[in-house]
């Protein structure tokens, strides 16, 4: 456009910093959620009654064998922390593959085949957007129990909107270049084209897109724990971390803090590898 | 134009005849509706009544197409747990949830829209990547952490704000900044990404050239056509924003529609939320419409 657009120097630099920063926040909470078993000092369901609502190893009085804390009940508060990592990540993985098959399809057949199809495909885009994701959510859990697998499929079945967006354009731009063409004159199948030429193509655009997928997902499923409507207790989730704290918050608000900051890194550790991913990509920001 | 308008009204009753179907398909997704209404002390014969008095025992054909011959006219059913129509139950606590709305909406313009400007006026400086920090930070914010936190600082240690209900307008105050949250980012990124485009362009080097004055330019002429996809994403935010604010209706205790619907959901009350969830995708509906239109009004190319 202008001249302001070359001087991308310091920008770089500091992008790459924020990139760095993202991975190794990601690096940390997929260590912690492979490994939980390993890394979590206590068990994170064990109750003792009489080591309730201990402190974390900042303030006064802190007990050095469970440096976080314990809960209303007892329980370590850094190991419930550490398994909750692994909650949050698990859902977050696989509601963003249940949506990425639906969106990745829809949005690839509707941009190859235009037409009506695309029609089809855009109302259904349209038709999902004007739902309220976090109401059908909790609707759907509350009329049918609360399950870690109910919560995958449901929030997966909600959340592919932006995958079929943005695989929808990408391959409108695509089909039209001139190495499609060339595999068509080759004589190659639909199929083939489709798999070989434009998922291919289009696929780093996907990566971001389920980086913020991934992100979406984790703030989800901490929103309808929280609200009592996602993952069953005892199970340590971040969200239903803080929703059984919050009677004690204004006594000790590190009880809420403490996961609070957690889901908040994480998030933002995805979100800032995303960005960088779309940097290093050359992707633009197809959506808001 | 007239063209134009009428093309979106067809896509927007037809999205609004499937939400409806979909809808109806969700609160019958239990099995039997009339052993959860009956609840678990039941006998078979309370659930039998239950069954005949709600009219559960006639075909689903029926049932869809009764509700839907009713919801047209405006009649939404009868609530079971608050034994009153639903249509007054959500006229009750619309405004409620319509004024938290418009706050956070607000709010979040009255954020993001200096931010946007600033970041853009500066681009690739300190400023620039600051505010993209902010967007990057609010984006990773979980609403209802915030305002835990906010209720314990600015309600509790400070005093400044009322920490639940709805007697006066503070009360909307710390509810409106969480969920102008949601939607500061976005229409950061937005402003900035429109004002950059527009300084870039040929109108505002003929403005310069003129000898216009800086803020002139900026505000007249560069934000002007800036403004117009930020419209159009802040209606759209705004039926995100009611659709969402179900979350924080139950941290700060507001008594809007998203807790109509999560009180009703918990008391498998399925007349309420099939219509909560049918409106809210209207208003959601009315409101992208009207962006469409402003948006064809505010910039004649895409009319």
């Amino acid at each position: 456009m202008s001249a302001v657009s070359i001087t991308t120097g310091p920008r770089r630099g500091w992008k790459s910093v924020s990139t760095w920063i993202g991975a190794v926040i990601v690096g940390i909470a997929t260590i912690c959620a492979l490994f939980a078993p390993l890394l979590a000092p206590h068990d994170p369901f064990a109750q003792d009654l009489g080591k309730r609502l201990l402190v974390p190893f900042w303030m006064e009085g802190a007990d050095p064998s469970h440096l976080l804390g314990t809960d209303q009940l007892g329980r370590d508060y850094l190991s419930r922390l550490i398994y909750g990592c692994r909650i949050s990540m698990l859902i977050g993985v696989t509601v963003t593959i249940v949506s990425a098959v639906i969106g990745i399809a829809i949005g690839v057949l509707g941009g190859f085949l235009g037409g009506r199809v695309d029609d089809a495909v855009l109302f259904a885009i349209t038709t999902r957007l004007s739902i309220p994701v976090v109401l059908v959510a909790l609707a759907v859990v509350g009329l049918l129990g609360s399950s870690m697998h109910l919560l995958v499929i449901t929030l997966g079945l909600l959340l592919w909107d932006r995958f079929a967006v943005v695989a929808r354009s990408t391959t409108m731009q695509v089909r039209n270049l001139d190495f499609v063409a060339a595999a068509w004159c080759a004589g190659c199948s639909r199929f083939r084209i489709l798999s070989r030429e434009v998922l291919p193509n289009i696929a780093s655009h996907l990566v971001v897109v389920a980086t913020l997928e991934i992100a979406l997902a984790i703030l989800l499923e901490a929103a309808l724990s929280f609200l009592g409507l996602g993952v069953p207790p005892p199970l340590p989730s971040w969200g239903l971390m803080i929703a059984e704290a919050k009677d004690y918050m204004f006594f000790s608000p590190w009880v809420i803090v403490i996961p609070g900051i957690a889901l908040f890194v994480l998030v933002l550790g995805i979100n800032l590898l995303g960005d960088g991913l779309r940097d290093a990509f050359g992707t633009h920001r197809t959506d808001t | 134009m007239l063209q134009f308008i009428v093309r979106r009204l067809i896509v927007a009753l037809l999205v609004a005849a499937t939400v409806m179907t979909l809808a109806f398909i969700l609160t019958r997704l239990s099995g039997d509706l009339a052993v959860s209404i009956a609840g678990p002390n039941a006998t078979q014969e309370d659930i039998e009544l239950v069954r005949k008095a709600y009219g559960l025992d006639r075909p689903l054909t029926t049932q869809f197409f009764e509700w839907v011959g009713r919801a047209v006219t405006g009649d939404l059913g009868e609530s079971y747990f608050f034994k009153a129509r639903v249509s007054s139950l959500i006229a009750e606590r619309m405004p409620i949830t319509i004024t938290l709305g418009l706050t956070g909406l607000v709010i979040a313009l009255l954020v993001s829209l200096p931010l946007g400007i600033l970041a853009a006026v500066r681009e690739n400086t300190t400023l620039d990547r600051v505010v993209q920090m902010v967007a990057l930070l609010g984006q990773a914010m979980p609403s209802f952490w915030l305002g835990l936190i906010l209720m314990i600082t600015l309600g509790l240690q400070l005093g400044w704000l009322p920490i639940s209900g709805t007697g006066s307008w503070q009360h909307y105050v710390m509810p409106g900044i969480v969920l102008a949250f949601s939607a500061i980012p976005a229409l950061t990124r937005l402003t900035r990404a429109g004002m950059i485009q527009a300084m870039g362009s040929d109108y505002i080097r003929t403005a310069r050239a003129k000898g216009l004055s800086r803020a002139s330019i900026l505000l007249k002429h560069a934000l002007r056509n800036a403004a117009i996809p930020v419209v159009a994403i802040a209606a759209v935010q705004l039926g995100f924003m009611l659709g969402g604010s179900i979350v924080i209706e139950q941290v700060f205790a507001l008594h809007g529609v998203g807790f109509l619907a999560w009180e009703s959901i918990g008391k498998n009350d399925f007349p309420v939320v099939q219509a909560v969830v049918l409106v809210l995708a209207v208003i959601y509906v009315a409101l992208t419409m009207l962006a469409d239109l402003m948006n064809a009004v505010l910039d004649p190319r895409l009319r």
